[in-house]
C-alpha cells in the first residue's frame, strides 16, 4: 500500500525540507520507489537541499497543468535508487496550483510510488492547503521553542478539520546539553503539551549544516546524530518498531551508564 | 537511575517557563477567542456589575486561563476577573 505523507510545520525554518530530503533518502535506502513534492512554489529549495537543483526541467506546475507527464517531471536522483523529485515552480504564483490538482496528483503517483512525500510550504494558506489535499498522514514538525510548538498544535487543529488524523509529531533540534540543564524543553514536556503521537526526534547536529551545504543528506552519514534520528523515522514510518534515540549516549555520563547497563 | 543533573544546576529553569507561557497561549488559541469577543464579554459583565456597585471601566481584568479541574487530574479553561469595587450601591 503505498503512502501520501505530508512535512509541515506551521512555523518556518523548523527544518521541513531537511527532514524531507532525508526521510526520502532514507526510505530509499530501505529499497522503496519514493517520489518527493516540493509544493513551495515561488520558494523552492528541496532540489538545492537534495543536490538536484542542476536537473530540473520540468515543475510542479507543470505537470498539473499537463504541460508534462508526472513520470518526465520527476528527476530521478542518480546516488539514490529510487528516489524522485518533482521540484516547484521557482517563477509561479501559489494559486497556480488547485487542492483538486493536487489530489489528482497524488492518486496518479500511488500507483507508481510506495511511498509519496509532500514537502509543504510555511503558513496556513493556499500552499498549505495544496500540500495536504492528497495526504493520508502527515508528519508535524517542531523544534523546542514557544513559537514552533504554537504553530504545531495550530497545525494540528487544521489537519484535523481537514479529515487528517493519522498524524504524528517530530521534535527537531533538540539540545541535550540544554535539555540537561534545564534550559530546553524536553520531548515529555512537548508531549504533555501537544495532543498527538511522537513518531521521532531529531538532535541538533552541525552534520546537517555541513551536509545540505554539499547536497548530500545526513540520513547518510552513520556518524551524524541527526542522521540517526531520521534513520529511525524511516524505519518507523517502514513498520517497524525501534525505539527512541538516547540523547544521552554521547556525553561522559551517557557513557558511564551504558557500561553499568552492559555489566547488569 | 542517578542523576546529577537534578543534584546540581537545578536553579534557572527556563523551560518552566516556556511550557507555562505556551499552556496559556494554547488555551487562547484553542478557545479560538477574539480578542473582539472577550470584549464584548467583558462590557456585558460591566453592565451587569454597574447595577449594583460602582467600578471603574480601566481597571477591569478578565482573562481566559486554566484551572485545575475538579477531580485534580487535568487543567481546563477557566475565566478569571479581577474588578476593583470602589463601593456597592445600597437599595
Amino acid at each position: 500500500m503505498s503512502q501520501v505523507i505530508v512535512i509541515t510545520s506551521g512555523k518556518g525554518g523548523v527544518g521541513k525540507t531537511t527532514t524531507t530530503a532525508n526521510l526520502g533518502v532514507g526510505l530509499a535506502k530501505l529499497g522503496k520507489k519514493v517520489v518527493l513534492i516540493d509544493t513551495d512554489i515561488g520558494l523552492r529549495n528541496l532540489d538545492v537541499v537534495l543536490g538536484l537543483e542542476n536537473r530540473i526541467v520540468y515543475d510542479l506546475v507543470d505537470v498539473v497543468t499537463g504541460v508534462c507527464k508526472p513520470k518526465q517531471a520527476a528527476i530521478k536522483d542518480k546516488r539514490f535508487d529510487g528516489l524522485f523529485l518533482i521540484p516547484a515552480a521557482q517563477t509561479k504564483d501559489k494559486d497556480a496550483v488547485t487542492v483538486e490538482q493536487m489530489q489528482e496528483l497524488c492518486e496518479k503517483l500511488k500507483k507508481e510510488y510506495d511511498f509519496i512525500i509532500i514537502d509543504c510550504p510555511a503558513g496556513i494558506e493556499q500552499g498549505f492547503k495544496n500540500a495536504i489535499a492528497g495526504a493520508d498522514k502527515a508528519l508535524i514538525v517542531t523544534t523546542p521553542e514557544v513559537s514552533a510548538v504554537r504553530d504545531a498544535d495550530r497545525i494540528i487543529g487544521l489537519l484535523e478539520a481537514n479529515e487528517i488524523y493519522d498524524h504524528y509529531l517530530i521534535i527537531n533540534r533538540i539540545r541535550p546539553d540544554m535539555v540537561r540543564r534545564g534550559d530546553m524543553m524536553n520531548v515529555d514536556d512537548i508531549m504533555e503539551i501537544l495532543n498527538i503521537n511522537l513518531i521521532g526526534i531529531v538532535p541538533d547536529d552541525q552534520d546537517i549544516i555541513v551536509s545540505t551545504n554539499k547536497g548530500e543528506p545526513a540520513v547518510v552519514n552513520p556518524k551524524s546524530m541527526a542522521g540517526q534520528g531520521y534513520r529511525n523515522i524511516t524505519e518507523r514510518l517502514n513498520g517497524n518498531n525501534v525505539p527512541l534515540m538516547d540523547l544521552d549516549s554521547n556525553t561522559l555520563l551517557g557513557k558511564i551508564k551504558k557500561i553499568f547497563s552492559k555489566k547488569q | 537511575m542517578l542523576d546529577l543533573s537534578r543534584i546540581f544546576g537545578r536553579k534557572n529553569n527556563s523551560k518552566d517557563a516556556a511550557k507555562d507561557r505556551l499552556k496559556l497561549v494554547l488555551v487562547h488559541d484553542r478557545a479560538n477567542v477574539s480578542p473582539e469577543f472577550l470584549k464584548t464579554i467583558k462590557d456585558e459583565i460591566m453592565q451587569v456589575l454597574a447595577k449594583y456597585m460602582d467600578v471603574t471601566d480601566g481597571e477591569l481584568d478578565i482573562n481566559i486561563t486554566t484551572a485545575q479541574s475538579e477531580d485534580g487530574k487535568s487543567r481546563v479553561p477557566a475565566i478569571t476577573a479581577n474588578i476593583p469595587i470602589k463601593s456597592i450601591k445600597q437599595k
